[in-house]
């Protein structure tokens, strides 16, 4: 059953056509690695899937629904309700604790709750660092934040951007561990990555180059 | 969370923040001067110039009138009021804004064979009349009226502690023609009869004044023999400055429609004054002294355009300062503002967030700034006036409302940079 169809999507800033006439299907329950140098139209394609930002030319449907001519403010809307997000840079807020960083996704979504919220650190390994401050936590420990909050909301995609680039094998391990764990109990992953190991992980490789798939292939080695 | 949030921005930002409520105390501390001088400038200036003099006089309308009125003989050749009329000053609409008169006599006496002018009037004078059942009650005299005048030996008449009403003031000038002084008694022959007046005072006036001796208005009455009558009364009164209704109606006030009537009546403008003097004594004719009229309300609207325009640059000044750190803090905080919108938080929230924390910086600079306003409103009001500046309940209110304007439009710039942020930009780093 389809989560998310990309048709025909183009985004051109000026000349520069980031994405060109790109079109990828995506399952429900799909563990999927986009991969590909930089400039190849990664961040690009994972802003429009994140809804984001709109393409320029093209159709997005996300649960049935063409999405790509929706307002911000339903755009903003859709994320937040159906969409988890993991940043490379992990973007914690610096003056708020770990469990208050993982509360701010809920007090946008619907109500802060710090029962559910340290339930979802407890998920990422994390409870005993509730009360830490970015600062006090490690590079992994703060990756695995960004997950508890990512998905604190129960999205249905979990969006995931170099989410292992800025961390050592160990805490590399960490955060592959979880994403594991959240594919089998049936969460999507979008997992963007130049990182062949990171991407050997998924179910399945899309490769894009200047701004255009140039494979998708299911991963044979997948472990599930 | 919000409260957090907006606690955790103080916490972190708190340099900028202390930078905002600097700019804003600054600015409503001008405002709450200027506003606080501006609001009692009028009263202030109006006292000040009052202390050169009075600014309308009163005299008889006409020989004729008069002397068919008090039904003097063919051959009086005098213009006269009775000294009684002057009660009815206090009796006007706008008898309040009436800070000091006194009536005034005069005639020309002999002393030491030389001609002098001796003039009779009040000093401090208690008046207390009834009237319809109301008392009124005032003390007035040259003390008010003549401020200015530097006692050079002994001390003012004092109406109401002296016995009797033989005692006198004499000008400097004549004092050193006659080597007169404090203490001395002179023997002054006019038209009807002699008096010997003590010299309480000798002034120094700076003008003509200082040849003649003044006295009380009874003394001058028994030497020509005209009990109960004055020429003239000098009044000097609060006034607003004239506009383009006044002058219409100095013109003919018959003219003016059933609503500038109205207006003009009920505005406290020398004509109006003058024309309400001049309904309660109709045998007498009250005029403007135009030149020091006329300078009150050029003083008091340039002073007040001058402080309007101080508060004008002061409040914009602030504007402006409140918009670069706004701007700057929102810039500082583009991947927070943008991770709170990736997770879902809507650009109204970013802006109530942002606006938020600005207001409460404001309203502790505005605080500050109003008690800062105060302080400099005494400053100015002991170095200009010489009095303290009383704290106007109005201005704390118009200052409220200007700081949140200023805030809110200073907030501006860093609000649309907020409604341009895109996470999509800020957290991937663009494509």
């Amino acid at each position: 059953m389809s989560l998310l169809e990309l048709k025909n999507i183009s985004k051109i800033y000026g000349d520069l056509h980031a994405l060109d006439n790109v079109s990828l299907n995506i399952e429900k329950g799909e563990w999927i690695a986009i991969m590909g140098p930089s400039g190849s139209g990664k961040s690009t394609m994972m802003n429009i899937i994140g809804c984001l930002d709109r393409p320029s030319t093209g159709e997005v449907i996300f649960d049935g629904k063409d999405i790509s001519k929706e307002s911000r403010r339903r755009l903003t809307e859709l994320h937040r309700d159906k969409i988890g997000l993991v940043f490379q840079q992990f973007h914690l807020i610096n003056y708020l604790n770990a469990v208050e960083n993982v509360m701010v996704a809920q007090y946008y979504h619907s109500m802060p709750d710090e029962k559910e919220a340290l339930a979802a650190l407890e998920r990422v390994g994390l409870k005993d660092r509730a009360k830490h401050l970015p600062s006090q936590l490690s590079g992994g420990e703060q990756q695995r934040v960004c997950i508890a909050r990512a998905l604190i909301n129960s999205p249905e995609l979990i969006l995931a951007d170099e989410p292992t680039g800025n961390l050592d094998e160990a805490n590399e391990n960490i955060v592959l561990g979880i994403f594991r764990q959240l594919h089998k109990e049936g969460t999507s992953l979008i997992v963007v990555t130049h990182d062949p190991e990171v991407g050997e992980e998924a179910q399945r490789i899309v490769r894009l180059d200047h701004g255009k798939i140039t494979s998708d292939r299911k991963n044979e080695g997948f472990k599930g | 969370m919000f409260l957090r949030m907006v606690c955790g921005t103080f916490y972190r930002q708190w340099k900028k923040m202390l930078m905002i409520a600097l700019t804003v105390a600054l600015g409503a501390s001008i405002a709450t001067a200027m506003l606080n001088v501006m609001l009692g400038v009028g009263d202030k200036i109006n006292e000040e110039l009052k202390t050169y003099g009075s600014n309308i006089t009163v005299v008889p309308q006409s020989e004729s009138v008069i002397s068919k009125l008090y039904e003097l003989d063919e051959d009086v050749r005098y213009d006269y009021l009775k000294e009684e009329s002057v009660n009815e000053l206090l009796t006007i609409f706008w008898a309040n804004n009436i800070v000091d008169f006194a009536p005034e006599t005069d005639t020309t006496v002999t002393l030491d064979g030389n001609e002098v002018r001796l003039i009779g009037s009040w000093f401090n004078h208690h008046l207390e009349f009834i009237k319809k059942g109301t008392t009124y009650q005032r003390d007035t005299g040259l003390v008010n009226l003549r401020s200015w005048w530097d006692i050079k030996s002994g001390k003012w008449l004092d109406e109401q502690e002296l016995n009797g009403t033989d005692y006198c003031m004499v000008g400097e000038t004549l004092a050193n023609e006659k080597k007169l002084s404090a203490g001395d008694t002179i023997r002054v022959k006019g038209e009807h009869g002699t008096k010997e007046l003590e010299i309480v005072g000798i002034f120094e006036s700076g003008d003509d004044e200082d040849k003649c001796i003044f006295t009380t208005v009874t003394a001058v009455q028994e030497l020509t023999d005209t009990s109960g009558l004055i020429k003239k009364i000098e009044v000097s009164a609060i006034t607003s400055p004239d506009d383009e209704l006044a002058v219409k109606a100095a013109k003919n006030p018959s003219l003016l429609t059933g609503d500038e009537y109205d207006l003009w009546y009920c505005t406290a403008y020398v004509s109006s004054i003058c024309f309400q003097i001049q309904e309660a004594v109709p045998e007498a004719a009250a005029s403007a002294v135009r030149q020091i009229a006329d300078s009150e309300g050029k003083i008091l609207e340039k002073t007040e355009l001058l402080m309007s325009l101080i508060t004008l640059m002061s409040l914009i000044g602030a504007t402006l300062g409140i918009s670069n750190l706004v701007t700057s803090g929102v810039m500082e905080r583009s991947q927070e503002l943008a991770l709170l919108k990736a997770v879902g938080a809507k650009n109204g929230q970013i802006t109530r967030l942002v606006l938020t924390e600005t207001i409460l910086t404001a309203v502790v600079g505005a605080v500050a700034g109003y008690f800062m306003g105060y302080a400099f409103a005494q400053i100015i009001g002991q170095t200009v006036f010489n009095s303290s500046i009383e704290m106007n309940g109005m201005v704390a209110f118009i200052v409220a409302v200007l700081i949140v304007l200023v805030t809110l439009v200073g907030s501006i710039p860093a609000i649309r940079l907020v409604l341009r942020l895109r996470p999509s930009e800020v957290l991937h780093g663009g494509h």
